[in-house]
């Protein structure tokens, strides 16, 4: 018989620590739905994604019930669509709505891999592409859209950062009536993965499979309530805590994965291990690093604590699963994160802070509402800045930020459900207009040049 | 598969009557129970195989849960798996 402490352990992360699975994520490659006839692509889009995760949900919804574990959401990843758009040419606006259509009837949550990756340069169908974000996130409802402009062996695209810019803005205009959704949904990368679950950024790399299940778990409640226990351990034993609290939750992670790939007979990916917090109470990211002893995240100290902490979650994490992939660390998304949504509005959160976490974190500046008024070339200076990072630091890092059109700084913006809702942020307006304008590509660095 | 059954909540006569009679009535083989009082609160555990169960393990399974709600107790059931995988190397 197993032990009753160990059993009603796993009930309570469950039901009261917000345990939970946060996505199965089903991967597909639409490289063999190419057709000159964009209408015929489309079609054949709609048919193989249809055809291959016919089962996604309703397997989801059985795993969920056997096992008694929560699984959020199910969702699908596809091959950027530029490369499909390059074949074809057209508006590639038809791709989104071929998109929309397959996932209202498989009845996914989300669909990732409106994407285009341009870190050295535009190839056909990437500029038509990024050009259609806007109205593509403007007319579609579970279209996900990313563009990577940066990798540390390519270098930085100025050009698309410069582009990605009036993007974001453009995409916030376009869902000015939707309170400003559009750019919750499109991420800007550095070294982007290929095989991350988690949107808004996930899409199918090229390198895939034909047909992949990658699962990403969650699970920063659990974190934190295990720390509680260890109030006076210093921060060896703080490490070791999240280590194997790390472990378990990644355990319930491949074990969902397995199972997920066996019913619906589609190779294993990945287990993407992270942290990632909803708006719920008791499931941030934030009050595990104040839970170590920060009095409110974003104070001097909560760049540290968030290293050990992710770095304790990999470690923990690593063994727990046979292939570990995607982004794989703790998320700071400030409207998702009940913890930084207060220390945002107490004014103890800033964007310099978020950035130096972004040097330790598993991705970059996410889910930040800033003001609506808010030039493009600063919003391209922060993306530069979090590209700068990645790539030197050979670490992915991405800017989502939501220009809150027809709010200032302290008013609010809510989205509602797992994006949450928060202040809008101050970020300094000094123009770095010249330095975008330039263009071009910033070099890879001596760090690319490992053969 | 086997699947491990818990019921929390306060002690009442005849809750392992009740839940053993629903798994026999559904041709669920009880394997393990084990029973305590944790802080005043009746915590029982069964391991049970369910390979010649007569109905989806949901139906099973949600059926217990509401036997739990209507009185009182917090009942789940669970693929023995979870724990394993969770716990053991």
């Amino acid at each position: 018989m197993m032990n009753t402490g160990d059993i009603l352990e796993t009930i309570a992360m469950i039901e009261e620590e917000h345990l939970d699975i946060r996505t199965i994520t089903m991967g597909i490659s639409l490289l063999d739905c190419c057709d000159s006839d964009i209408k015929r692509s489309c079609e054949k889009i709609y048919d193989k994604i249809t055809r291959k995760s016919e089962n996604l949900v309703s397997t989801g919804e059985q795993i969920e019930k056997e096992y008694g574990i929560p699984i959020i959401n199910k969702r699908i990843s596809v091959t950027p669509i530029a490369m499909i758009s390059a074949c074809s040419g057209g508006n590639p606006v038809e791709y989104a709505k071929a998109l929309e259509k397959a996932a209202q009837t498989v009845g996914v949550n989300f669909i990732g891999g409106y994407s285009a990756l341009v870190q050295k340069g535009f190839a056909a169908g990437d500029e038509a592409l990024i050009r259609s974000i806007p109205e593509a996130l403007a007319t579609t409802e579970h279209i996900c859209s990313s563009v990577n402009i940066g990798s540390t062996k390519a270098g930085i695209n100025m050009d698309a950062v410069s582009f990605m810019g009036q993007i974001v803005v453009e995409a916030a205009k376009a869902t000015a009536d939707k309170g400003c959704i559009g750019p919750a949904k499109l991420v800007v990368f550095c070294n982007a993965p290929e095989d991350n679950p988690f949107m808004a950024g996930a899409f199918h790399g090229a390198g895939e499979p034909d047909c992949v299940i990658n699962v990403g778990v969650s699970g920063p409640g659990v974190v934190s309530n295990a720390l509680k226990k260890i109030p006076d351990g210093n921060l060896t034993d703080v490490a070791d805590v999240v280590k194997k609290t790390a472990f378990k939750i990644t355990r319930v992670g491949q074990l969902v994965a397995r199972e997920a790939s066996r019913r619906l007979n589609v190779p294993f990916g990945i287990v993407d291990l992270s942290l990632a917090p909803t708006p719920a109470v008791g499931d941030s990211v934030a009050h595990i690093l104040e839970e170590m002893g920060l009095a409110q995240c974003g104070c001097h100290g909560t760049t540290a604590a968030l290293a050990l902490l992710n770095d304790a979650v990999k470690k923990g994490g690593i063994m727990a699963s046979s292939h570990v992939g995607g982004l794989s660390g703790a998320f700071i998304p400030v409207t998702e994160d009940a913890g930084m949504i207060d220390a945002a509005r107490s004014g103890a959160l800033n964007i310099e802070r978020l950035e130096a976490m972004t040097a330790v974190c598993s991705v970059g500046l996410d889910m930040i509402n800033i003001p609506g008024d808010t030039p493009a070339e600063v919003i391209s200076a922060i993306i530069a800045d979090e590209a700068a990072i990645g790539m030197i630091n050979s670490k992915t890092t991405a800017v989502r930020v939501i220009p809150a059109i027809g709010k200032a700084v302290g008013d609010e913006l809510d989205f509602g459900g797992l994006l949450g809702g928060g202040p809008v942020m101050d970020i300094s307006m000094i123009s770095p207009a010249k330095f975008i304008s330039r263009g071009g590509r910033i070099p890879a660095p001596v760090q690319s040049l490992k053969n | 598969m086997r699947a491990v059954i818990t019921v929390v909540g306060k002690d009442t006569v005849g809750i392992l009557a009740k839940v053993s009679n629903f798994c026999a009535d559904n041709d669920v083989n009880v394997v393990d129970v084990s029973q305590t009082i944790l802080q005043d609160m009746f915590c029982m555990i069964m391991l049970v195989d369910t390979e010649k169960m007569g109905i989806p393990f949901t139906d099973f399974s949600d059926k217990l849960k509401e036997y739990g709600e209507s009185n009182s107790l917090k009942i789940h059931v669970m693929h023995e798996d979870i724990f394993n995988s969770m716990h053991r190397i």
